[in-house]
């Protein structure tokens, strides 16, 4: 491996061209596009916010259902944000050629790179979003605490950008991502906090849990909601920034390898 | 002034070393050819002019700037058309070339200017708003270099741009290439196509290995290393032909797979000799840069 290929990115705001084209793809199928992302998030959310929150007394503090709207806000994110920066950017990357295309162009694949993250956590956000206006719909939270909802969950998109285009580097085919999601981000949605709280798990679990980013998104983003202040928020943050930051670093040395070759 | 400059170029991969030393000189308003059989090391060539590779070793400069140091400001006077067509498929063919010009930070108004005189050059005036996927291959090639003039580029690299087409397609690839040549453009054109070569280049190098075998004139070249006349003759028996006559008769006589090239400055008793001859067919004609290519870079398959 060549040295050159840890250097720290150089970034043009060239990115933003990269972003745009990117949006006006996605500006042609937004409405089918938002739909398909949203169902799925919205199904478990109300199927068992409801059907299993039924049979429950409060979770954490709260109804299940809004206790789940939390943790959904979260995944949901997390989802949109790993399906776009694998399955779409391995498209734009392996099989359309255009990163290559944009290369040519006095862009370079650190430009095109962050073009890609930042995408892909716009993208997500649009999800995140969609889910906590459909809990402010249904009442699930009305504080005005609930705004720095918003800055996390981009937050957030950022964080699985960057590792889902690590694994895009890595990946010889579209197969390749299964592992990941049967890996990485499956456990993450059941150990995290999502759907039950991280103190049910048993104390050896919860020491692993605590290293994973989308437990300390849900720590910042439920009581957000459910208008309180979270604890430990410099912790939470420097966590989520520090994946952020870490994962698409290596998302670009890996790509480096295997496009600058 | 040279536009493009390389010395002692070296680039490797693990034990293979795909570029071994070469030295190249893009002078303005020419065009300049690398010819090669496949492997030789063409695009890898291309791709660390462009900065998009690191080399081992040497130096490279496109318009005064060093790459891959400055890769990016050079590659801002610079047209690219690729070996695989990498047009976006979601968008248009207007869609193309504008999200293509943003790319080198023009302003919405000036691509918008720019795109019907360039639809136009691709003979896709009627075409703008077309879905790439109904595109035939000629007409993506085309759209692909007028996607590479959005910036006016100064120097156009070509990879080979015709391979794939149909011969009315190439022909047409061909008079747009001759007609940026009158604007002044300069041409970087890798090919395997002969014919491309002798008629399209100024100067052209055959590279074979990593290596830069020969570089000059297309006429010079012919001249420098082949006999003016050349008979290839097949059919049943041609090499038995070969042996009995064709050998005596010419000053070299090559076979390429079941055909017998006879090289010499007088074709009469060659040909004199074949109209006599049962089952035979053959072809004379003067010397062309594919029998350059043939000699020098070996007669042997590659893959």
């Amino acid at each position: 491996m060549n040295a050159k290929d840890f250097r720290l990115p150089r970034f043009s705001l060239r990115f933003a061209h990269v972003w745009r084209r990117n949006r006006l793809v996605w500006r042609k199928l937004a409405i089918p596009s938002m739909l398909g992302n949203l169902a799925d998030p919205m199904l478990y959310m109300l199927g068992l916010g409801y059907g299993l929150g039924a049979m429950l007394p409060e979770v954490g503090g709260m109804p299940y259902i809004a206790f789940l709207a939390a943790g959904t806000v979260c995944s949901s994110t997390m989802m949109s944000a790993s399906f776009e920066a694998m399955y779409s950017g391995f498209s734009r990357m392996h099989v359309q050629k255009t990163w290559d295309a944009i290369m040519n162009a006095p862009l370079t694949l650190d430009d095109v790179l962050l073009g890609e993250a930042v995408w892909a956590a716009s993208k997500s956000f649009l999800s995140g979003m969609a889910v906590l206006l459909v809990a402010l719909a249904l009442g699930l939270t009305h504080s005005a605490l609930a705004l720095w909802v918003i800055p996390v969950v981009f937050l957030t998109g950022l964080v699985f950008a960057g590792m889902g285009l690590i694994m895009t580097a890595l990946s010889p085919s579209y197969d390749f991502f299964m592992y990941y999601f049967t890996l990485a981000i499956t456990p993450m949605m059941l150990l995290s906090g999502v759907f039950f709280p991280v103190d049910q798990l048993p104390q050896a679990v919860q020491s692993v849990t605590g290293v994973l980013p989308l437990t300390h998104a849900v720590a910042l983003v439920r009581p957000l909601m459910s208008g309180a202040s979270p604890d430990g928020v410099p912790l939470h943050l420097a966590v989520l920034a520090g994946y952020a930051a870490v994962s698409f670093h290596v998302a670009l040395v890996l790509t480096r390898r295997r496009l600058l070759k | 002034m040279q536009h493009l400059r390389v010395s002692q170029l070296r680039k490797s991969y693990g034990d293979h070393e795909v570029v071994a030393g070469i030295d190249l000189e893009l002078r303005s308003g020419e065009c300049f050819g690398l010819l090669g059989p496949n492997g030789a090391g063409k695009t890898t060539t291309l791709r660390l002019c462009l900065g998009l590779t690191d080399p081992d070793g040497g130096k490279i400069t496109m318009f005064g700037l060093p790459v891959p140091q400055k890769a990016r400001e050079a590659r801002q006077r610079v047209g690219v058309v690729p070996q695989a067509d990498n047009l976006d498929p979601d968008f248009t063919v207007c869609e193309n070339l504008l999200v293509y010009g943003r790319y080198f930070g023009l302003a919405e108004s000036e691509i918008r200017h720019r795109i019907p005189g360039l639809l136009e050059f691709a003979g896709l005036a009627m075409r703008g708003d077309a879905r790439i996927q109904t595109l035939s291959g000629g007409m993506k090639r085309r759209l692909t270099l007028a996607r590479a003039l959005i910036n006016d580029p100064d120097l156009i690299f070509l990879d080979e741009p015709t391979t794939g087409l149909d011969p009315q397609a190439r022909h047409l690839i061909w008079e747009r290439l001759r007609n940026l040549m009158n604007q002044g453009k300069t041409l970087f054109l890798t090919t395997h196509f002969m014919d491309e070569a002798e008629r399209l280049c100024h100067r052209l190098a055959i590279m074979d290995r990593g290596r830069i075998v020969t570089c000059g004139a297309p006429r010079e070249l012919i001249a420098r290393y082949i006999e003016p006349q050349v008979v290839e003759v097949f059919g049943d028996g041609a090499e038995r032909w070969a042996e009995d006559f064709g050998r005596r008769a010419s000053e070299r006589c090559e076979k390429t797979g079941e055909t017998i090239f006879c090289y010499t400055h007088d074709a009469d008793p060659i040909v004199h000799h074949l109209d006599g001859q049962n089952g035979l067919r053959y072809l004379h004609r003067p010397a062309n840069l594919e029998d350059v290519f043939l000699k020098l870079t070996g007669r042997e398959l590659r893959d």
